[in-house]
């Protein structure tokens, strides 16, 4: 998979590098603006209220 | 060729997993770094705007009387039927809350109405329908310990008689806490109007915060009750040694 990748990355070693560095900061801007936010309320140190409150 | 292919195949399960471990750290960064400083940054601006708000006369802030002076009321009955109506819009911030325990005379945090996860992210939030600040009953805030700023990280460090003060456009609102406890979530009880005795007529005016415990985790409920010691309008002042570190 990684391996792959690096293959099709363009120009030489010091390219490719940062490249991937670029990619991989992406990904996790997505996780952090994104995929995290999203998934946080199903996790349980969300709960701080006592159910079925008034 | 066979021992080539099993030896992607294996390889790529090996990638994935190392993927999986990365993004589990990550989310781990996320939670306790950026979320955590993101938005307590946010919260400590609400609150620097509240405050600029109560300094100009706070028109866009929600104007809750301070109804309840525990010298004059005492009486059976108590102000709750005379108390002028006020309604809050869900999400809206009405308040701010100082406990110099929690993190010195700075120490301050926006409270909002509604208790959903995303007037939570935002800061505390009132319960609704329980007593607004000051009022016969009680006034019942929840607050995330762990994510979102963590306002509530270090509930467990206050101490019986550590001062809370709910400032809000009229004035500010001064508890003690009276004690602690720990209680599964399902103990509604604790935001009754007599907390913990529920269908009992209050008579006196309570301040409850309720947050995780154990940290990071939605097993039990920390509960801080505090009593109402007295309110002061917003012309008289704050006493500076009210709100002295008590660290």
């Amino acid at each position: 998979m990684y391996a792959a990748l690096w293959r099709r990355l363009p120009g030489n070693r010091l390219v490719k590098s940062l490249l991937a560095l670029l990619l991989f900061l992406a990904v996790v801007a997505v996780l952090f603006i994104w995929v995290f936010p999203a998934i946080t309320p199903f996790l349980p140190f969300e709960n701080v209220t006592v159910e079925g409150g008034p | 060729m066979a021992g080539r292919r099993w030896r992607a195949v294996v390889g790529g399960i090996g990638e994935l997993f190392i993927t999986v471990g990365v993004v589990l750290v990550l989310f781990v960064v996320w939670q306790l770094g950026y979320v955590a400083v993101v938005d307590s940054r946010a919260q400590l601006g609400v609150v620097a705007e509240g405050e600029a708000q109560f300094a100009a006369g706070g028109a866009s802030l929600p104007d809750i009387p301070l109804q309840s002076d525990p010298t004059a009321t005492g009486g059976a009955g108590g102000t709750a039927s005379t108390a002028p109506k006020v309604t809050l819009e869900d999400g809206r911030v009405f308040a701010i809350l100082r406990v110099p325990r929690l993190g010195g005379p700075t120490w301050a945090r926006p409270i909002y109405e509604g208790v959903g996860l995303p007037v939570l992210a935002k800061g505390l939030g009132r319960y609704p329908n329980t007593a607004l600040p000051g009022a016969i009953g009680n006034f019942a805030v929840a607050g995330h310990r762990a994510g979102h700023g963590n306002p509530l990280i270090d509930i467990d460090a206050i101490r019986n008689g550590d001062v809370m003060i709910v400032e809000t456009r009229a004035g500010w609102v001064v508890y003690r806490a009276q004690r602690h406890t720990i209680v599964p979530p399902t103990s509604v009880d604790v935001v009754a109007a007599v907390p913990q005795k529920p269908g009992v007529k209050p008579t006196e005016a309570w301040f409850t915060l309720t947050s995780c415990d154990p940290r990071f985790s939605s097993t039990n409920r920390y509960i801080v009750f505090a009593k109402l010691e007295r309110v002061i309008p917003r012309a008289e002042g704050l006493p500076a040694d009210l709100l002295a570190d008590p660290r």
